[in-house]
């Protein structure tokens, strides 16, 4: 591509871009190939769909687009195929046939491929009759579905970079900082700091050099928002990046990522190529005198170096250990230089705010928590998948509206928030509206967006414990609070889990946890003890069960339960007897089974596979 | 100068100080333990917590690695800073409970009790050996290993340093592997003599007098001379 030399050349290159996308007689066939959807074999859907258009010559009639996450996990591999927008879920390569063939040519539906609703069974011809999508308000992620991300002129197509350009052409720093503010947006990343206000300080800091840093260090546990933002659409982060250079008058970036996200680091490795190809990225940005360049940093995998001391000094070279703000990295960050750092969503709504206006914008959300959210909704759930959702939203119509519901018909037992160190909230908080500061009264936090439901099955200190486990292993190990105090934690609820737990060890938790909460320096050790004050505020009998009465009400602690036979429903099948691995059921077909108390492990696979409840946990 | 409030008391503070320096300055007691004035500022152990803000804003701070600005309020001793200390030191004695240094805090804070599982380890990873050995002996021998439950110090790749230069200020610094608390099983318990036994010398001596303290076989000093009777 060759370089854009004015706002209005890039303007003339995108509306003919969109000019061409408009004027496509083409059927689009758009897979999404996300990581999650490649390993759901999405590439041998787009091989094969590949193949038999070339086989039948049908270039000039379809195409077949390679794009990013659609944001719905359970239906991956799925399809969208354009200009009709019918939707294919679990799509196999042997189906691309058959979709050539009925679909393209003869116009036909293949019901076998149609998404089902889970709860009334009925079939979902088109992306917008899926109540998965009908509820989300995608302004975000939507276009994940509409571009190849590693082709500039289709993010071309859809309006790219003509935020930057309209900045460029028309926009002092501080009208853009202007309009972040009036847009009330506020950090994805976890916290929920008005982004306006941390800009707006960058700005006035005085300095010989500044610095502006994209946190995509996705650490929690089923979260992956970043991730497929990176993949799926990585101009849209860089050009938020550019302009929020611009903004703040720094000309150098640096984009924090994950190495464990091969995908979206070679997205947007490609983007920054392409756009520094193009002129929207280097020196003199189209034509201006505004220069911006943007580096690449893979983390190793620590998670607390998503924390942004830790993350800095990670940049620098040094251990990622979090350090004492006062000062802010605003003041003196990167190499002492006044820094501005913020989340991959963050960044991504920029372009959005300025080419629609903060008016716009702001009329989006709740009083204090402006705009759209993107959660990625996970655990027991009918729908899995990426929802983006206007700010104060329940929690009930993300889990039984979006999410479609508990598998199973099992009852709601809690869903958890904010990552590792967010809150479990019950089912009396199902009808929260979601915002900062709703999540953060309610005893968990908004966090990058992470939320995962859990069902009656799920133990709440057994969740508690798969928490600390994590945390005790990620804290940076600085801080004694948070180094010992998540150890400690972890000690006394595995205890607990075990059997072994004593009456006094409550109120030692909840010592401990407030200790720790107070004591510790960075966000991860402050909000470390969530999990346990939350699962203590809302499920406290569970933690008293197993101490009291050597009981886990919901059977998951393999100390405190034992499985048996029931003698009446057992058919003698041998199912169970071929699946326990240590050989301690016995018994001889259509004879009712014995298990062996001291063989048996608890491992749950007869309880897996039983067809007759015969199978009993206690 | 900046002006600040420390125990509602007006003050004033030199720019660049730490809340610990300000409040040492006016000789109010902070406790300290990865704090040394040769080394620089690290904030691991969570003793020196201070508690800043007013109303519902407030929230606890280290107070040696908190640089003070203009009109910052500090309340050093308030319930809430005391807890934490006091659960900061019950911490510390269940990981090292034989070393002196902790067990004397422990009397000083009236921590009584552990109530975690001792674990007898050497090192409650205050991170002072590993700042003496880089900043003032220059050597950089020894530094931290891991993140979390699995962190520890130790030379690169565990073997012999041959920047290491067998000074021992790692060791005549730390607080939990050189000085043994002597009390009746230290080891095993809050030892607390300290606390409970009263003075069994009869004059108080000047530090300098006592052999007893000068081997740290004798815990009745650590009561200030004007507690004893």
């Amino acid at each position: 591509m060759h370089q854009i030399k004015s706002p209005q050349e890039l303007r003339e290159a995108a509306a003919e871009q969109k000019r061409q996308r408009e004027a496509q007689q083409k059927a689009v066939l758009t897979v999404s190939a996300g990581t999650c959807g490649q390993a759901r074999g999405s590439l041998d859907v787009i091989e094969s769909l590949r193949k038999i258009v070339k086989e039948q010559s049908l270039e000039d009639r379809v195409e077949v687009k390679l794009t990013g996450c659609h944001g719905f996990c359970e239906a991956e591999p799925n399809i969208i195929i354009q200009p009709q927008n019918i939707f294919y879920q679990h799509v196999k390569p042997n189906d691309a046939a058959q979709i050539i063939e009925d679909t393209i040519l003869n116009n036909q539906i293949i019901e076998k491929l149609l998404y089902k609703e889970p709860t009334s069974g009925k079939e979902a011809i088109k992306e917008e009759d899926i109540s998965f999508y009908t509820k989300q308000n995608r302004l975000v992620l939507g276009d994940n579905a509409l571009i190849e991300p590693t082709q500039l002129n289709e993010y071309f197509s859809i309006g790219g970079y003509l935020a930057l350009a309209q900045v460029l052409e028309d926009m002092e720093p501080e009208e853009v900082i202007t309009s972040i503010l009036d847009a009330g947006l506020r950090g994805r990343g976890g916290a929920g700091f008005p982004t306006g206000r941390k800009w707006k300080l960058t700005r006035t800091v005085e300095a010989d050099k500044k610095y502006i840093i994209c946190n995509a260090d996705e650490g929690d546990p089923g979260a992956y928002m970043d991730r497929s933002l990176m993949e799926g659409n990585p101009h849209r982060v860089l050009e938020g990046m550019i302009i929020g250079g611009y903004a703040i008058g720094a000309d150098e970036g640096f984009v924090y990522i994950r190495d464990e996200y091969p995908l979206a680091l070679k997205h947007i490795t490609r983007a920054i190529e392409q756009a520094e190809e193009a002129g929207v990225l280097g020196e003199n940005i189209l034509g201006s005198s505004f220069s911006f360049k943007v580096n690449i940093v893979k983390g190793a995998g620590a998670f607390v170096c998503g924390e942004e001391t830790a993350l800095m000094r990670s940049i620098e070279g040094k251990v990622g250990e979090p350090r004492q703000r006062p000062p802010f990295p605003a003041v003196s960050g990167l190499w002492k230089r006044p820094t501005n750092i913020n989340n991959v969503e963050t960044w991504a709504n920029v372009p959005l705010i300025i080419l629609r206006g903060a008016q716009w914008y702001s009329e989006i959300g709740t009083e204090g928590s402006k705009g759209t959210k993107i959660f990625s909704l996970v655990g027991k759930i009918n729908n899995t998948g990426l929802v983006e959702v206007p700010m104060g939203i329940t929690l009930r119509e993300i889990i039984y509206d979006i999410g479609g519901g508990i598998p199973g018909g099992k009852q709601f037992k809690a869903v958890q928030t904010g990552g590792p160190s967010g809150g479990c909230l019950p089912a009396e908080k199902l009808d929260l509206p979601i915002d900062y500061e709703s999540l953060t009264q309610a005893g968990s936090i908004m966090g990058s967006g992470g939320m995962i439901v859990m069902d009656e099955d799920t133990c709440m200190v057994d969740v508690s414990k798969y928490f600390l486990n994590f945390l005790r292993d990620e804290s940076c190990g600085k801080c004694l609070s948070c180094r010992e105090g998540t150890q400690r934690m972890w000690e006394v609820v595995s205890d607990i889990c075990d059997g072994n737990g004593k009456e006094s060890d409550i109120q030692l938790l909840e010592e401990l946890a407030v200790a720790v909460k107070d004591a510790s320096m960075c966000g991860l050790g402050q909000t470390a003890a969530n999990p346990v004050l939350s699962t203590l505020r809302y499920f406290r009998e569970e933690y008293d069960a197993p101490i009291k009465d050597q009981r886990c009400p919901a059977g998951v602690c393999k100390a405190l339960i034992s499985y048996s036979i029931v003698a009446e429903n057992c058919t003698g099948c041998m199912a169970c007897l071929k699946a326990c691995p240590e050989g301690a059921i016995t018994g001889v077909l259509k004879e009712v089974h014995v298990l062996n108390q001291e063989k048996c492990i608890k491992c749950g696979a007869c309880f897996e596979v039983c067809k007759f409840d015969a199978i009993k946990i206690e | 100068m900046l002006t600040i409030y420390i125990n509602n008391t007006e003050v004033q503070a030199e720019e660049g100080w730490t809340i610990l320096d300000a409040a040492q300055f006016y000789g109010l007691a902070i406790p300290t333990l990865c704090h040394n004035p040769g080394l620089s500022n690290y904030g691991g152990c969570r003793l020196c917590l201070v508690e800043i803000g007013e109303g519902k804003y407030t929230k606890l701070v280290s107070s040696c690695t908190y640089p003070i600005g203009e009109g910052l309020v500090v309340h050093t001793d308030t319930k809430r800073v005391l807890e934490a200390r006091r659960m900061m030191i019950e911490l510390m004695l269940s990981t090292a409970p034989g070393s002196k240094v902790i067990q004397d805090l422990a009397s000083l804070y009236g921590v009584k009790q552990m109530r975690f599982k001792i674990r007898n380890e050497e090192c409650i990873y205050c991170g002072l050996c590993v700042r003496m050995c880089e900043e003032q002996m220059d050597a950089k021998a020894i530094g931290f290993q891991n993140r979390g439950f699995k962190r520890k110090i130790s030379t690169p790749f565990d073997e012999r340093s041959y920047e290491c230069r067998l000074c021992g200020a790692c060791m005549y610094i730390c607080p939990a592997c050189a000085l043994r608390c002597q009390g009746p099983d230290a080891d095993t318990a809050v030892c607390n003599a300290c606390l409970n036994l009263d003075p069994t010398c009869v004059e108080v001596y000047d530090e300098l007098q006592c052999w007893m303290y000068d081997a740290g076989q004798c815990g009745t000093c650590v009561k200030k001379p004007s507690d004893a009777k």
